[in-house]
């Protein structure tokens, strides 16, 4: 799928780790590392990368990978 | 010596007075540099004469008090520099009164342009510094944010408010090598201080153990320190360019 195969290349871009430790499960903090200004400049990525407002409040949700897949599938497919 | 050799700078309120001051000596050093202000003609007047050292200069007429405006001009900035080394918040009014008559609107002018102006910047530039790895924002305070100032309640507060939003950027930025200082000139010969009268600046000098007033390029001349490498291991500081009036 087109979304997940760019999520997985911003994070991988971003946090430096192996494509392989980026699974549904991982959270972004806990499992792949990102402290707090990672979070924000992978949300700022996600935006600009699908082109959507990602609003704080979603954005604060989107603790694993999976679902920040499922939300951003969810916003370019409206 | 280029202090500054390949940085870029937006540098805020440069048209004229402690903004061109710096703007001139980072160009000096090798700076290209942004020129924002509210005034375009004379935003373009300073570009001009820093193309004419050789520098990559342009003019960009912008209200610091807008978040959107402020926002695209910076995509702007970076799109045409490609980078941003240096912030420079110095954009700044006075609109001067005692606090039982002044209005609401005075209060909020001041606080808008002064505070949220660097809010706005500040937020605007740290998602390429924080891609970069690397930046340095200083944002122009006063005294008087520190003393205070009868007649200056807003000022006072927008200037102490500069101070409280440095030291919560430095800490959050830190960890991207992004550094960010405040400079808190006391008397500085400028349009904003010509305002005042004979009698202020008599009381004035008669405070300032170094007997006269500053000009624009002793805040420019810190200004370059804080924005070249020498002053790498600091962060979060107020540093004080007011002739020793406050101790």
């Amino acid at each position: 799928m087109a979304v997940e195969e760019k999520v997985k290349d911003i994070i991988v871009k971003l946090l430096g780790v192996n494509p392989e430790e980026i699974t549904p499960e991982a959270k972004f903090q806990e499992d792949l590392g990102a402290d707090s200004l990672d979070a924000a400049q992978l949300a700022m990525e996600f935006e600009q990368e699908f082109n959507v407002d990602i609003p704080e409040e979603d954005a604060n949700q989107l603790t694993t990978v999976g679902q920040a897949i499922e939300y951003l599938t969810k916003r370019t497919q409206s | 010596m280029n202090l500054l050799e390949g940085k870029t700078a937006i540098i805020t309120g440069a048209a004229l007075g402690i903004g061109k001051a710096i703007a001139l000596t980072f160009a000096e050093h090798g700076c290209d540099v942004a020129v924002c202000d509210i005034d375009l003609e004379a935003a373009e007047a300073t570009a001009a004469e820093l193309a004419a050292m050789g520098r990559t200069a342009k003019a960009y007429a912008v209200d610091v008090a807008d978040p959107k405006a402020v926002a695209d001009v910076t995509d702007k900035i970076v799109d045409t520099f490609s980078r941003v080394d240096i912030l420079v918040n110095n954009a700044g009014i006075t609109r001067d009164g005692l606090i039982v008559r002044m209005s609401e609107a005075d209060w909020e002018a001041v606080l808008a342009v002064n505070l949220k102006g660097c809010f706005n910047f500040i937020k605007a530039v740290s998602g390429p510094m924080m891609r970069q790895r690397a930046g340095t924002i200083i944002s122009i305070a006063s005294i008087v944010g520190m003393m205070g100032n009868a007649g200056q309640a807003n000022y006072s507060a927008s200037k102490a408010g500069v101070i409280g939003l440095t030291k919560s950027v430095a800490k959050e930025l830190a960890s991207r090598r992004i550094t960010a200082n405040a400079i808190a000139p006391g008397f500085i010969t400028t349009r904003m201080t010509d305002k005042l009268t004979e009698a202020q600046r008599n009381t004035m000098l008669a405070q300032i153990p170094l007997k006269r007033f500053g000009g624009p390029d002793d805040v420019a001349h810190a200004a370059l320190f804080l924005a070249s490498p020498l002053a790498a291991y600091i962060t979060g500081q107020v540093i004080v360019v007011d002739g020793g009036m406050l101790m």
